[in-house]
């Protein structure tokens, strides 16, 4: 008998050649027109700088390691409110999915800090902790939580009903029953959660550092405006963007493909 | 001989109840009303049924009859509005591995391949890795599926899919089979092949099977009894014994003959539906 049917593999969409030369045309277009804007010196050059000290400035930041260490620092925050994020909305997310009451009350109470942009819950967090390294991860961790509830809760009560039945009368139940089905079942919901909680904590760390003064991502952007050196600030966006690219397709977009793989999932 | 061979591997994790071979099961004014937001709906009125150990008794009848809530009841997995069923003499409460339901579309669980799949329950009785894999792969021989351990539920065909599921219910070693149109979506090639084959099991077994199908031939040629059932409200209307030798052809004169018997009482079971509603 032949081996398993090999579907086509699922959702790579193969970039052609084209695809890139367009793409690198246009990149290249835009820095051109941005020389261009700079060139007819409507702005003065501290405030607009040219394509080429933007470079400078950012194989200075580089070289000198700032860059390096700014990012180590923010992506540190980022790592540790993520974490207690993820453990928190994991837990928060199967409670609100699977207890009525807990629906009834916590759920209704998750929707609306969801609407909240977590950079809101910075003042009350140098309230609560000071300038503190405790406030800026408490904000990332604001950031995060919510999505990542709702992305477990959306998942739980997503779940083709069938899976739990079959599960239950081949004996299923319990703990085992949570994390061996409901939980794998709603996999694809909570991966989006914790993409879209990624997304915001990511964007509120950056918010929140602007306050600080020890070294960090946010706060070279605050440097970069304190010394007038608008090259160095674009810079650092760059930076931030160079991160924030990186993690969505190598983390997430990865993640993603491998379940979409495995449950057959088309694009 | 295979009998003995399943009673050998299997007796060390399921040595609750006998070792191979079905139990009886007694269904008791068993009923169920819906109460959805038009109202009531009475899904099935109440049933009597007695299951001799190791029968294959079919449940015929169009959409909508309670054939499948009956076979959830049994199951464990819904809660019957009246009555109650004894297997082996004892009431059931909620889901229980002596008896395991099987469905229309399967239900593997696509996050995992298909050797957890059918490691699934074993890994729930608390079976040790390394013996479960065995056994999960005794039982993938056991339904023609050697070599397909590593593939995932998207890359195998209907009837693939409705094998490992077998395969899955099989290596717990349930004494009833309750199987929900488990043939209902798939082409009449495979689904002739799959009803031959169950029934090999069956009769290598022993088990006690419940079979709900809206094929009449299908019932015909799988079962000891057919039981008609009429819809709205769900009832059973007529049963039928089915004494043909096996294994039947479904070419078979007689078998046909007893179809189309049963054909027309269900044909009328549904007239009487739309009789009613014309009123």
């Amino acid at each position: 008998m032949a081996k398993a049917i090999k579907v086509a593999a699922p959702a790579e969409r193969r970039l052609s050649v084209g695809t890139w030369v367009r793409r690198i045309v246009f990149y290249i277009a835009v820095v051109l027109f941005w020389q261009g804007i700079v060139s007819l010196h409507i702005w003065p050059e501290y405030a607009l700088p040219g394509p080429l000290e933007v470079l400078n400035a950012l194989i200075l930041g580089l070289q000198s390691g700032l860059f390096v260490l700014a990012s180590l620092v923010s992506l540190q925050r980022m790592l540790i409110g993520y974490a207690i994020s993820m453990v928190i909305g994991v837990l928060l997310g199967i409670l609100i999915g699977r207890v009525r009451v807990a629906e009834e009350t916590l759920g209704t109470l998750v929707m609306g800090l969801q609407a909240l942009p977590s950079v809101c819950w910075l003042p009350l967090a140098v309230l609560w902790f000071g300038l503190s390294e405790q406030a800026i991860i408490f904000v990332v961790v604001m950031g995060a939580l919510f999505s990542i509830t709702l992305g477990v809760v959306n998942g739980i009560k997503n779940t083709p009903p069938i899976y739990l039945n079959a599960a239950r009368t081949l004996g299923a139940r319990g703990i085992a029953l949570a994390t061996q089905v409901i939980l794998p079942a709603a996999m694809p919901a909570i991966l989006n959660g914790f993409k879209q909680g990624w997304g915001f904590a990511w964007r509120s760390l950056m918010a929140g550092e602007l306050l600080f003064a020890s070294l960090s991502l946010g706060n070279q952007l605050q440097a970069g405006r304190d010394l007038n050196d608008a090259a160095k600030v674009l810079a650092v966006m760059l930076v931030i963007i160079a991160i924030g690219v990186i993690i969505d397709s190598l983390l997430f977009a990865t993640l993603e493909r491998r379940l979409r793989e495995r449950w057959g999932l088309q694009r | 001989m295979f009998q003995r061979q399943l009673v050998k591997e299997k007796h060390d994790i399921e040595s609750k109840h006998e070792p191979a071979g079905g139990i009886s099961l007694q269904v008791e004014g068993v009923s169920k009303l819906y109460h959805g937001r038009a109202g009531a709906v009475q899904a099935l009125l109440p049933v009597d049924l007695d299951v001799k150990p190791g029968e294959f008794v079919c449940l015929l009848g169009p959409s909508g009859c309670g054939k499948s809530t009956l076979l959830s009841i049994i199951a464990g997995l819904e809660l019957p509005s009246s009555g109650q069923v004894r297997a082996n003499g004892k009431l059931i409460q909620g889901p229980g591995t002596d008896r395991v339901l099987l469905f229309q579309d399967a239900a593997l669980f696509p996050w995992l391949d298909v050797l957890r799949n059918v490691e699934f329950g074993l890994r729930q009785a608390g079976v040790p890795p390394k013996e479960r894999t065995e056994q999960a792969r005794h039982f993938l021989e056991l339904v023609h599926l050697h070599g397909f351990e590593k593939s995932y539920v998207h890359q195998l065909s209907g009837g693939m899919r409705q094998r490992v599921a077998i395969a899955r219910a099989l290596a717990l070693n349930p004494a009833i089979l309750l199987m929900d149109e488990p043939f209902g979506a798939l082409d009449a090639l495979t689904r002739d092949r799959l009803q031959a084959e169950l029934e090999e099991i069956w009769s290598s077994t022993r088990k006690t099977i419940l079979f709900v199908t809206h094929n009449v031939r299908e019932a015909v040629a799988l079962g000891d009894r057919v039981l008609v059932f009429a819809p709205r409200p769900g009832r059973i209307v007529r049963e039928f014994r089915i004494t043909l030798p096996r294994p039947r052809s479904l070419e078979n004169y007689q078998l046909m003959e007893q179809a189309s018997e049963i054909l027309a009482v269900l044909k009328e079971a549904m007239g009487e539906v739309k009789h009613g509603e014309s009123d």
